[in-house]
Parts: structure tokens; C-alpha cells; sequence
């Protein structure tokens, strides 16, 4: 799925994005960093409601090119600078995170997991 | 072979800027073309790491040492030291503040995350006088 149809699915806003057909090969939703580190693999994008800096660093260590903050949470400037300094694109969607995830799993995108 | 060595001060005082020492040894790994997997786990397990000393010892010292087919990592800290190393590995155990997890850690993965990551680790504690936690991250 490319970032264009997340933004879509998710009605998201853009707060920081180059490249609209990035694509995004699967998904995870957490706000808590260390089980983002145990579990995300390759090529995500990470949903949360966390919203502060480590939120990007934990991004920058997974290789992440995508985060969506949920349930209309923004970052700050201090976030989004990082974010543009490390080439992560950054939504924010007015969803809560169990519907966010649902859409996006309605419309195709995997959780990356043997089960999916 | 001499390897690349590096020194980086993990500052205590602020968690904004935990994981900038990781950061800098992914920049630099990805800059010498180093294994991709490799550098993947390293960073992560050094964020841990990281993220560890921040929290729990108020900062510390990350030494790097890359060489063709490994990277070392040693993180000391002159923090409170670990009670129960053990029991630290434990998925699940923290003792980490309620503040601490308001900002997404101290779900007590930490340790385990840089086990899972890391081919070797070792940890070395005294309570009271400080930490030194090794790790080898093989480069294939």
C-alpha cells in the first residue's frame, strides 16, 4: 500500500512527508517503544499515540519511514525536525487506534506476523 | 585487525536526548557499509542500552568497537547498580518508574530485547558502585 492510500484510508493530515508513494509493507500499532523494538520487522509503519521524542528514535532504530499519530495527537517542532532530519513521514488521524488499524488492515495492509 | 573505536557520554539529565549515541553508530555503520541485518540489531540493542542508563543509572558511557565480522558495544554506568541480574532479564520485570513508562519504556523488555538482538551479552553489576553491560553483534 503507498503512503498516498494511508493518508486516504486513514483521512489522515500530513505533517511531514516527501514522498507520497512510499510504500508501506506492513504495520504495527504501540505505544509502548520496547515492544515496537521486540516485534516490528522490516519496511513498517507505526501507529501511536506516543508523542514524544523517542517515538522517532525508536523509528530511526527500526528502520520505520512511517508513523501515524493516533486519536489527532500532534507532534511537536523538536519531533518533527527530527523526523525530517532522519527522512520520516509523519500523520496524524483523528481515529482511535483500534479503528486506525482496522481500516488499514480492512484495506489490505498486513501486520507483518506469520498470522498476519 | 585495530578496530574503529568510539567514545560517546550518554547524558542522564535528559530523555529527549536518549538514543543519540545510537544513532550516531547506525549513521556511521550505514557510512562504511556494514552488514544491513547487523547494523539493524545493533542499533537496536544499543537503544535499549541506552534508554537503560538514562533511565535507571542517570547516564553513563557507550564504547564502540567495529571490526570487519563483529561489534563490540560495552555501556558502564557508576549508577545504583542491579539487585537481582536474573531477574532483570525477565520479560516483563521492571523497575522502572511510572513516569518512565508514560514515555513508552520500563515495560521490562530492555534487557531481554538486547538478548534477543545480540549473538553474546553479559552483564556485570554491583549495587551501589555501577553497571557494565557487554554485547558482540556478529557482522554476517
Amino acid at each position: 500500500m503507498k503512503l498516498r492510500e494511508v493518508i486516504e484510508v486513514l483521512k489522515a493530515e500530513v505533517i511531514n512527508a516527501d514522498n507520497l508513494d512510499l510504500e508501506i509493507v506492513t504495520a504495527c500499532g504501540s505505544d509502548m517503544m520496547s515492544d515496537a523494538l521486540a516485534f516490528v520487522k522490516d519496511q513498517a509503519m507505526l501507529l501511536t499515540g506516543l508523542v514524544n521524542p523517542q517515538t522517532i528514535r525508536t523509528a530511526e532504530m527500526l528502520d520505520i519511514h512511517c508513523i501515524v499519530f493516533v486519536r489527532g495527537k500532534m507532534p511537536g517542532a523538536d519531533m518533527i525536525e527530527l523526523a525530517k532530519d532522519r527522512d520520516i513521514a509523519l500523520l496524524s488521524t483523528g481515529y482511535r487506534m483500534f479503528t486506525a488499524c482496522g481500516r488499514l488492515y480492512a484495506a489490505g495492509l498486513g501486520g507483518g506476523c506469520d498470522e498476519n | 585487525m585495530t578496530p574503529i573505536t568510539k567514545r560517546y557520554e550518554v547524558s542522564g539529565d535528559d530523555f529527549t536526548h536518549a538514543g543519540e549515541a545510537s544513532g550516531k553508530v547506525k549513521t556511521l555503520l550505514k557510512q562504511i557499509g556494514y552488514h544491513p541485518d547487523a547494523i539493524r540489531r545493533i542499533a537496536i540493542a544499543m537503544y535499549e542500552g541506552e534508554i537503560n542508563m538514562v533511565i535507571h543509572a542517570n547516564g553513563g558511557f557507550a564504547n564502540v568497537d567495529i571490526y570487519p565480522d563483529r561489534v563490540e558495544i560495552l555501556l558502564e554506568d557508576t549508577g545504583p547498580g542491579i539487585e537481582d541480574v536474573d531477574k532483570a532479564m525477565e520479560e516483563g520485570y521492571s523497575t522502572a518508574p511510572d513516569e518512565v513508562r508514560a514515555l513508552g519504556f520500563g515495560a521490562g523488555m530492555g534487557l531481554p530485547n538486547i538478548k534477543k538482538y545480540t549473538d553474546d551479552m553479559r552483564i556485570e553489576s554491583a549495587v551501589g558502585v555501577g553497571t557494565k553491560v557487554y554485547m558482540t553483534i556478529k557482522g554476517q
